[in-house]
């Protein structure tokens, strides 16, 4: 089957830098696929290219973002908008800053119904209660007449993952939903994720530098290093029989529950001057 | 809601001086024009030699002060009114234009605002009323001519602040077309500026009301403006101080009125401060 969302050959720069040097990424109907990598990887770039969200001053060089078949990375910016919201949602990292602080809950939750369902205002109010319920906030009725700043960390995650849900789209970007939460919070949220992912056939691409919730989470999983993808696969294939010696070591330094007591490895630092030095030497073959 | 005192001060005032502005003819002991050449500089009723017939005195011309200060403060509402709505208006669309189009109307507008603020202020106001000629209408048009840019300035930065938050990417990427995204995401998000703005904006015009009558360039000689009344009175501040003490002491109240009021408002309109108050 073809995959629903597929990154081929994914280039872009920001000011002459590199920051992916061709992007391979898979994501099937339905399932959920992790990307996984150190900070500056270039994990949130990919997922910014797909929403176009990239910054200004960013050149795309080449590549393919084809979703459902359709290219989306050279189609017309007013194309790429229909998208948006109704087909492709995100769930953005930061549930503090995500929602505008001068208007209510309501109007945000109803803005994406009405824009894409055609809803009229009740039948969009009906259904974003409905949608309160289930992320599981107790006294959604409440909830819709404050304001973002009155609700905690985990209950504006919670809206979020609802408004992203809202028109059941194909496909949810979640760039580290969780890190803005405390480790309890995390546990819900992402337990919520996985349940409302289940229920609505959802295919995510999950965004994050826990391998713990990879695991946890995903079914595939893509392994980035200065924005190339090392290794990809099945997540229990690349777990247990990981190829590139990247996978290995960001692997030994990632603590494990059913090894408590293992001794973490850092990441050598040789291993990350070769992988910087291929990646330098892909530059000069591309210029 | 609770209301701070400030803000109750501020808008006391203003509604006070509105009120003033449309009844004076009724509320106005004698008319502000009338000369009374027996009874010039009397002083105000609580002095030994005031009269009660003129609360806070008379002028040079025996002219009643607390009359002509009431009519000073129809002139003085007007122009903040009047030119600070308009400058608030013109400068904030220009500056909400400018900073979310970005691009070749933010590189027009923004230049355009640098070569505006390189003439000096109070030229370009003389240059006008010598165009327009004295009065009212010319005051108004100078201060909107010359702060329109203060606006502008502000607004457009706020926008491109607002421009680059979260929740303005999530509402770019439900799919909201950008002029929703400019009505509903940012607009509201600089409201609380541009109100504190405007009613500082006010204040301001009172004061440079005050100054181009000053310098005899606000309105003609028949018109009671604090403005011309300070300049009346500074002739004879040895003889009779409060000539010149009390359009004084309007002005600066009405200014500290007005950034009270600003920042109330601002409270008000925004829902962060408002829970931070609570
Ligand atoms: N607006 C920008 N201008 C210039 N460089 C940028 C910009 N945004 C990101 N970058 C660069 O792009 C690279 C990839 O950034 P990206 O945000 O995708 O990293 P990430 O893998 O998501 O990291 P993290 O785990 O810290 O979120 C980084 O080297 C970063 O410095
Ligand atoms: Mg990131």
């Amino acid at each position: 089957m073809n995959p629903l969302l597929s990154i081929r050959d994914l280039a872009l720069r920001i000011g002459g830098q590199p920051i992916l040097r061709g992007v391979h990424l898979d994501v099937h109907a339905g399932q959920v696929a992790g990307l996984v990598g150190e900070s500056g990887a270039g994990k949130s770039m990919v997922g910014r290219v797909v929403l176009r969200l990239q910054p200004e001053d960013a050149h795309v060089d080449r590549g393919e973002v084809a979703f459902d078949g359709r290219d989306l990375l050279w189609m017309s910016e007013r194309e790429h908008a229909t998208f948006l919201g109704r087909d492709i949602a995100l769930i953005p990292q930061n549930p503090m800053t995500a929602l505008n602080p001068v208007a209510r809950i309501a109007p945000q939750m109803t803005d994406v119904l009405r824009m894409h369902m055609g809803m009229d205002r009740d039948d969009a109010l009906a259904r974003a209660l409905e949608s309160l319920h289930d992320v599981q906030i107790r006294d959604p009725e409440r909830v819709l007449r404050q304001f973002p700043h009155e609700l905690s960390g985990g209950m504006r995650q919670r809206v979020l993952i609802a408004i992203a849900f809202a028109c059941r789209p194909k496909l949810i970007i979640a760039d580290e939903p969780t890190t803005a939460l405390d480790v309890t919070v995390q546990k819900q949220v992402l337990r919520l994720l996985k349940r409302l992912q289940r229920a609505y056939g959802t295919a995510i691409l999950f965004i994050t530098h826990d391998l713990g919730v990879v695991a946890k989470l995903c079914d595939t999983m893509s392994v980035i290093h200065a924005g190339r993808i090392v290794e990809a696969g099945p997540v229990a294939q690349v777990f247990l029989a990981p190829a590139h010696a990247y996978t290995r070591a960001l692997l030994a330094a990632t603590p494990r529950y059913d090894r408590p007591g293992e001794a973490l490895q850092p990441i050598p630092a040789a291993l990350t001057e070769q992988l910087w030095n291929e990646a330098r030497t892909l530059d000069t073959g591309a210029a | 809601m609770k209301v701070s005192v400030r803000f109750s001060f501020g808008l006391a005032v203003l509604l006070t001086l509105a009120v003033l502005a449309l009844s004076a003819p009724w509320v106005a002991p004698h008319d502000p024009l009338e000369q009374d050449l027996l009874n010039t500089f009397q002083p105000p009723a609580w002095f030994e030699t005031g009269s009660r017939a003129f609360a806070l005195g008379t002028d040079s011309l025996g002219r009643d002060i607390l009359s002509r200060l009431i009519y000073g403060a129809r002139a003085a509402i007007t122009v903040a009114a009047v030119a600070a709505v308009l400058a608030a208006l013109l400068g904030s669309i220009l500056g909400l234009l400018s900073g979310y189009l970005g691009g070749v109307v933010d590189a027009i507008i923004s230049r355009l605002v640098e070569i505006w603020m390189a003439f000096p202020p109070v030229l370009l106001s003389i240059v006008l009323a010598a165009v327009l000629g004295a009065g009212l209408h010319t005051v108004v048009i100078a201060i909107v001519v010359i702060d329109w840019t203060r606006f502008c300035r502000v607004v457009r930065a706020e926008v491109m602040v607002q421009r680059s938050r979260d929740y303005v990417a999530s509402a770019v990427t439900i799919g909201l077309p950008p002029m929703r995204i400019l009505a509903s995401e940012i607009v509201p998000n600089v409201v609380p500026l541009f109100v504190t703005l405007l009613s500082l904006e006010m204040g301001i015009a009172i004061v440079v009301e005050a100054i181009l009558s000053f310098a005899g360039l606000s309105v003609a000689n028949d018109t009671a403006t604090w403005g011309s009344m300070i300049q009346e009175g500074r002739q004879y501040v040895r003889q009779a101080w409060w000539l010149m003490a009390l359009p004084m002491g309007c002005i600066i109240v009405s200014v500290l009125a007005m950034n009270a009021l600003g920042d109330g408002l601002r409270e008000l309109v925004d829902p962060l401060s408002r829970s931070a108050r609570r």
